[in-house]
């Protein structure tokens, strides 16, 4: 597999060589960040496009189709028509805290975005509690979303916003059990070590019942965190017009929207370097041939092509199931996923002290 | 780790500086690009075409409260389970005595919210 601390150490070495020490820094941070943000919006137009693809094949469509060859720059026309919209300055709206508000919400799905082991040694900050600091980091998101809800000064967007923030404290809770879960069986929380342990077989494979159930609670529990359907009741269309981002115009609008589909990516992102490995190729102990096999295969390939995968699932759900009302969707929460998450980590703890894993 | 030279703490940083600077570098792009017309009326909720009554930064229900309320002890109680969940194998009979104890009263917060009506969207 190829390391890609090579290619940074290369590039470390060759600024350092001319370079003062300050200044190196400078302009690795620079560089990361101007990475980072070109991937950020790329994998959001991606994501756009993505849905807007699934969704017309699970109603038999085509989708878009016009712009570019299989409509592939139609999301990029969306940008841009996003650009050349004006931002509309309301005259009862709270101006500080409804300029604030797109800010957090980028801001929080960018630091989460920023942990996420992208491949062999390609990954931006691999903190000795990195899983930690990612649901830390996201838990911000909620607090952009009731900003943009309140200062609205709006009572849809006020109902939209208190609904999503309910909403997502609720599903963190089960978000942040299920990922005990799978510390309790890694014995880490560096996101480095985690894919570490899984080189040899997935989590999902080795932790066996109490894994699988631990990943379908993530997965619903991801869902609800994204706002996206059947969860979707903050912008319910119907009721809500468009939930907490209604005032919002232009590029404003564009923010909210990015930031749920990178949010979308992130979920998913999580999900495959908690349950099926981060970057680590599918691996079976014993399979010798089959392994080397798999080796060949680039571990960003590994990342993304799961990543994908698996937010496919969640752009499933939202066009299969209808959206729940807030009452059932509480419910859910509340009385099934944390009693059964709560014994599901106690199950989790009996099979490790009893060495029942694989 | 990225580069072995920077420092974790550095990297957050970037990465929160390069999140503002795609909020404020698109907010500029849009500035430079999107037009300008002013009318009294663009300036109005967008709520069902009637001027607004008065403001809408209003009472709600109270459901909502409760429901903080609940999120905020369990998710104390989650920041403590982290350390235990870290060192699980390590910690052996004794921590797992300790945190069930400690699960113990999280269950029994839970069953109580549940018996006194919480968790029922009234």
């Amino acid at each position: 597999m190829f390391d890609f601390s090579l290619l940074t150490n290369w590039i470390h070495e060759l600024l350092s060589s001319f370079m003062p020490e300050w200044l190196t820094v400078t302009t690795e941070c620079v560089l990361i960040g101007v990475v980072l943000m070109l991937v950020y919006a790329l994998l959001g137009l991606f994501y756009i496009y993505y849905e807007r693809k699934l969704c017309a094949a699970f109603q038999c469509r085509l989708g878009p189709n016009r712009v570019g060859p299989f409509g592939l720059l139609q999301s990029f026309a969306d940008m841009f028509k996003m650009l050349i919209k004006e931002l509309i300055s309301l005259n009862h709206v709270d101006k500080f805290l409804f300029a604030l508000a797109p800010y957090l919400v980028i801001l929080a799905s960018m630091l989460a975005f920023a942990v996420l082991p992208w491949g062999n040694g390609l990954q931006v900050i691999d903190f000795n509690i990195g899983i930690f600091f990612l649901i830390a980091v996201s838990s911000i998101g909620v607090l952009g979303i009731l900003l943009a809800g309140w200062s609205s000064n709006n009572k849809y967007t006020l109902i939209g916003a208190l609904r999503s923030g309910a909403q997502m404290v609720s599903y963190e809770l089960s978000v942040g059990l299920s990922v005990i879960t799978m510390v309790c069986f890694a014995g880490t929380m560096s996101v480095g070590g985690i894919v570490e342990q899984q080189q040899d077989m997935w989590f999902i494979f080795k932790g066996h019942i109490p894994a699988i159930i631990a990943f379908i609670i993530y997965l619903i529990a991801g869902t609800a965190e994204t706002n996206r359907g059947p969860f979707d009741l903050p912008e319910a269309e119907s009721e809500l017009t468009a939930g907490y981002h209604t005032e919002y115009s232009g590029i404003h609008f564009g923010f909210f929207y990015l930031a749920e589909y990178l949010n979308l990516f992130i979920v998913a992102g999580v999900a495959a370097l908690l349950f099926f490995g981060g970057w680590a190729p599918l691996h079976f102990p014993g399979w010798d041939t089959f392994n080397h096999i798999m080796d060949y295969i680039p571990s960003v390939i590994w990342f993304i092509g799961k990543a994908i995968a698996l937010s496919f699932i969640i752009i499933w759900f939202k066009w299969t199931f209808p959206r729940l009302r807030i009452d059932q969707m509480l419910a859910l929460e509340w009385k099934y996923l944390l009693p059964i998450n709560l014994v599901n980590l106690v199950l989790m703890v009996l099979i490790i002290v009893y060495g029942l894993h694989l | 780790m990225l580069l072995l030279s920077i420092q974790n703490s550095t990297l957050a940083i970037t990465a929160l500086l390069t999140g503002i600077g795609l909020v404020a570098l698109a907010l500029w792009m849009a500035g430079l690009l999107s037009p300008r017309s002013f009318n009294p009326q663009k300036g109005e909720a967008y709520e069902c075409g009637i001027p607004t009554r008065g403001e809408s930064m209003a009472q709600f229900k109270v459901g909502y409260y409760l429901f903080a309320i609940l999120f905020l002890m369990f998710d104390v109680e989650c920041v403590f389970l982290f350390p235990w969940a870290v060192r699980v194998k390590e910690l052996g009979g004794a921590g797992l005595l300790s945190i069930a104890i400690f699960f113990c009263i999280l269950v029994l917060g839970l069953v109580y919210a549940w018996r006194k009506g919480a968790l029922e969207w009234k």
